[in-house]
């Protein structure tokens, strides 16, 4: 007989992560002493991963409707309309903690989870994003945790069949202690053919679908006490092992089961497993939940039922059936080598019960598990404004030397060394792989439209301001979907911050989520999913508040898609959006900080109304196919803007800069809301003209051409110099 | 033409070898799951990319050991075209229908990225539609695709103009010998190959360098 019967100690509460005052709760909604296992269930429903008790009330702050919007958050992933019976399901999620205990296996169930929560709203998966950032190069857990996390994502994705077509890759001191792995995934459905996890009916079989049942995962967050169970003192890695192949055929399994009618809910299982997936389903579903635990399949002996309610294996479903589909629905999975056990049923007492080897473990109101959970309105202060710099603080160096020392620098660098290891191109419909402004990939069955994605945030103007940080990410994706032609659509949010039990850290995160939310709703890009990480922290110092956004847009005509390569010699480059006179702002820029050693001054504001001015603007001429080739301005300014435009496609150019004005800023200054644009040049006066009606600053600076990238009067590199410099410290980084 | 392609648990690129397959020949490819004992009648049989199994044993070992394998064996036996792509060339090696073996990259990482291939042979089933060392672009996406094989096999496959493509200008992505990207079998009507010609056959993919193997097959069909 395996034990439910430990004493529910102070200790044990403790150890479980809950506050004397979260207990306290706990007995007034049971009514009595909670029993072991149901003392694990609050404790993996109240913890702040699943229960979001310190951002909830932030979180409600934040646009999540739109005319295309079909599900906003709140289930498995949002749902976005993009026509004909077609949606968008995407959803990005974090998984920090475990890539950095063991990076191969936590960057790669990090890109499991979040395709499962994809397929099982009833999409098949298309595309695959990953947000990565890393401490210092020179660290020396850094290398190691590059090549775990990179082989990772690549080994879980390729082997599903998913194309990874953009992401971001970071190095700062700040996350020395604390990597980043923010997997997004993307998948497409009939929008008469979406799945929730909603239950409906009472007596209804529910189902557990894919992989067995193990103790990994037990043992994580939450417990760490090792008097109240000597099995416990296996300590069995907390850090679950993906199985992309199981999932592969889950996927299939899945969609064929959808076709055939038998799925009335379904809800995969992530955090917590079996216990957040069923008090779900029932929770959403106004009903209660019998789970019969002799019925679960296991792969491991005497597990206990704390320990299978707490499981987070990975590769795992569960479903509520249609009971006349039962046959054909073990059938499909019998085809595809999984498991299919029938282990509870709906019921209508509201009650989530529990039942191992004939008694009763747990019995617990559903609703009450998820509706009362704590919430917290935690103290904050708000963030200090930053002092921007002085007018003529304008630090000089050498521009050609400059723009090669940027390329070659860890954050600018080609990361080739680690989209080369993602398959970039399954699936045959990738227009657009890594290393442009936003990976493209059409949709399957329609003749023109295509999807773009990327995914955007720059950390240290987040640290320096929050709220023009967190304005400037939403800006930065929704600009860099424009820059394809796209028109942006929605967006998922990724909040990785520190310690919101400290006051600084809660003032960053509301002050983030302030500005996502504003340029969220100027720019007509709604949130529709997300995921918050908190407690990104070593030693006190919190990581640079990174909320990563995932951002959603809609091509109707690939064939007028930008791209950020010039498309021939001798055609006119124009500059959109620059402050009269070009560019000015050097604080927080790229510049200063690898250039000069300096973190100081304002990040550059974000004008929303002009960014959104600008980006139609831009929209327009590309889908009139008069622009050759688009790329937005961002980390490093025109210069490095121009660098990689000329290194996309073999072509130099040469640029005038104006008379008079100090090239310094007008280079490498982070001014936002703006782009690079060729034409042919007998356009280029219409063009010009047009803007100037539509009340947007444009500028003609250059003409492509030749093999060298000329600036000015004072600075000229070769095209194949930019090269070599960009393509070389990534791999020879990595060798080490 | 007529075509089937063979569909295993694990493998993930039939979806595009289905898409190749319809948009050159016209007509979509029969598909055969991994249980089945007989072949429909085809004239071509492919066995696409993918991790069949999750590649957890050696790569294609379990596949090669599947019931529909015999009828391919046997297919191939009766001279009908097959051609392993990517884990299905690595399939065909295991079930002992092209001779070598495939190693990890010799980059020990998984590489993705537009190679050059070198038309070794353009003599062959799946290869006229090509001129005689011609060299095409063509992806590859794959972790252990390190051709080896001993000398004496070697020479033979060399001497016996059984290389039919070769990865050319200082492309060669994982350490093959003699930068071998896909190999026959000695009757000409097996083809294994590790790099994608289904990734790249249309506009939306950059370029249609890949069809002429489709295409070669498609004239030996007709």
């Amino acid at each position: 007989m395996i034990r439910n019967d430990f004493p529910i100690t102070p200790e044990l509460v403790a150890s479980h992560g809950l506050k004397p005052d979260e207990y306290e709760r706990i007995l007034r909604i049971t009514g009595r002493e909670p029993s072991f296992t149901e003392l694990g269930i609050f404790s993996a429903m109240w913890n702040e991963h699943c229960s979001y008790k310190s951002s909830k009330r932030w979180l409600r702050t934040l646009p999540t409707k739109g005319e295309r919007v079909i599900q906003g958050p709140g289930e498995n992933a949002g749902v976005v309309d993009i026509g004909d019976g077609d949606c968008v399901v995407f959803k990005m999620e974090s998984h920090n903690h475990p890539s950095y205990i063991e990076p191969y296996q936590g960057a790669a169930t990090g890109v499991g989870g979040i395709l499962r929560d994809v397929f099982t709203m009833g999409a098949r998966p298309i595309a695959a994003m990953n947000s990565l950032r890393f401490g210092e190069p020179d660290h020396p857990k850094t290398r190691h945790l590059v090549a775990g996390v990179v082989a990772g994502v690549g080994g879980y994705g390729n082997a599903f069949g998913v194309p990874t077509v953009g992401g971001e890759v970071n190095f700062d001191a700040r996350y020395n202690g604390n990597c980043l792995v923010n997997a997004f995934a993307a998948g497409l459905a009939k929008t008469d053919a979406i799945f929730l996890s909603e239950a409906k009916g009472v007596g209804l079989p529910v189902v557990y679908l894919g992989a067995k049942t193990g103790r990994d995962g037990v043992g994580g967050a939450t417990m760490a006490s090792a008097e109240f169970d000597d099995k416990i003192d296996e300590k069995r890695p907390t850090v679950q092992v993906g199985d992309p192949f199981t999932e592969k055929c889950l996927l299939e399994a899945c969609l064929e089961l959808m076709a055939s009618g038998a799925v009335i809910a379904i809800q995969d299982m992530g955090a917590a497993g079996l216990t957040c997936s069923a008090v779900e389903m029932g929770a959403k579903g106004n009903l209660g939940i019998e789970l019969d635990l002799d019925r679960v399949p296991v792969r491991e002996d005497a597990m206990s039922a704390y320990e299978m309610m707490l499981s987070e294996s990975q590769e795992r479903m569960l479903m509520v059936l249609r009971p006349e589909k039962e046959e054909e629905a073990q059938a499909i999975f019998r085809k595809w080598g999984l498991d299919f056990a029938i282990v509870g049923k709906t019921t209508d007492d509201l009650r989530f019960r529990i039942i191992h080897q004939g008694v009763e473990v747990a019995n617990l109101p559903i609703k009450e598990l998820g509706d009362e959970a704590p919430e917290y309105d935690r103290p904050r202060i708000e963030p200090k404004k930053p002092v921007p710099l002085a007018a003529d603080d304008v630090p000089q160096a050498d521009i050609a030397e400059s723009i090669l020392k940027l390329l070659a620098s860890p954050d600018q660098a080609s990361r080739r060394w680690v989209y080369e290891q993602y398959d970039t191109m399954i699936g045959g419909n990738s227009l657009q792989r890594p290393g442009g402004d936003a990976g493209v990939v059409r949709v399957e069955g329609h003749p023109t439209k295509a999807l773009a994605f990327s995914s955007d945030v720059t950390p240290r103007y987040c640290e320096a301001d929050p709220f023009e940080g967190g304005k400037q990410a939403v800006a930065e994706c929704w600009r860099n979907l424009t820059a394809t032609g796209a028109e942006p659509l929605a967006a998922t949010d990724n909040l990785n911050f520190g310690n919101p039990e400290r006051p600084e850290i809660m003032g960053q995160f509301a002050a983030a989520i302030q500005g996502i939310g504003e340029a969220c709703r100027e720019l007509g890009f709604p949130i529709v999913s997300g995921n918050v990480s908190l407690y990104n922290e070593t030693n006190g110092r919190g990581i640079l508040p990174t909320p990563t956004i995932g951002g959603v847009g809609l091509i109707p005509d690939w064939s007028k898609m930008a791209r950020i390569a010039f498309a021939a010699e001798g055609q006119t480059i124009l500059h959109f959006g620059a402050p009269e006179g070009g560019a000015k702002h050097l604080g927080q820029s790229i510049y200063l900080r690898d250039i000069h050693g300096r973190a100081d001054g304002a990040p550059p504001p974000v004008d929303l109304a002009h960014e959104k001015r600008v980006g139609d603007f831009m929209r327009t001429l590309i889908r009139e196919g008069v622009a050759t080739a688009v790329h937005d301005i961002s980390d490093g300014g025109f210069a490095l803007a121009l660098a990689e435009m000329a290194m996309a496609s073999g072509i130099g150019a040469k640029a005038t800069l104006p008379d008079g004005v100090d090239p310094i800023p007008y280079l490498f200054g982070e001014d936002q809301g703006r782009y690079l644009l060729t034409v042919v040049s007998t356009d280029a006066d219409r063009i010009l003209g047009e803007a100037k009606a539509a009340g947007i600053l444009a500028e003609k600076i250059g003409e492509t051409g030749g093999d060298v990238l000329v600036l000015g009067e004072s600075a000229s590199v070769s095209v194949k110099d930019l090269t070599a410099a960009h393509e070389s410290w990534f791999p020879s980084y990595m060798k080490g | 033409m007529k075509s089937a392609v063979v569909l295993l648990p694990g493998l993930n690129r039939d979806r595009d070898m289905i898409a190749a397959l319809t948009k050159v020949s016209g007509q979509a490819p029969k598909t055969v799951w991994q249980t089945e004992t007989e072949l429909p009648d085809v004239d071509l049989i492919v066995i696409p990319g993918g991790f069949s199994f999750g590649d957890y044993l050696r790569c294609g070992a379990i596949a090669a050991r599947m019931p529909v394998m015999r009828a391919v064996a046997d297919a191939a036996k009766r001279g009908v075209m097959v051609m392993g792509v990517c884990n299905g060339f690595q399939i065909l090696l295991e079930a002992g229908l092209l001779p070598g073996a495939l190693m990890r990259n010799s980059s020990l990482q998984f590489v993705c990225r537009e190679v050059k291939l070198q038309v070794a042979n353009a003599n062959t089933a799946f290869t006229r539609a090509y001129a005689p060392n011609e060299v095409i672009r063509c992806p590859v996406a794959h972790h252990d695709g390190n051709f080896f094989a001993d000398p004496d096999t070697l020479a033979r496959l060399e001497g016996e103009g059984r290389v039919a493509f070769r990865y050319a200008e200082d492309t060669n992505p994982n350490g093959s010998l003699n930068d071998i990207a896909g190999i026959l079998n000695e009757d000409g009507n097996v083809l294994g190959l590790m790099p994608h010609p289904e990734n790249l056959i249309e506009a939306a993919h950059g370029g249609s360098d890949g069809r002429g193997i489709f295409e070669s097959a498609l004239r030996v069909a007709a």
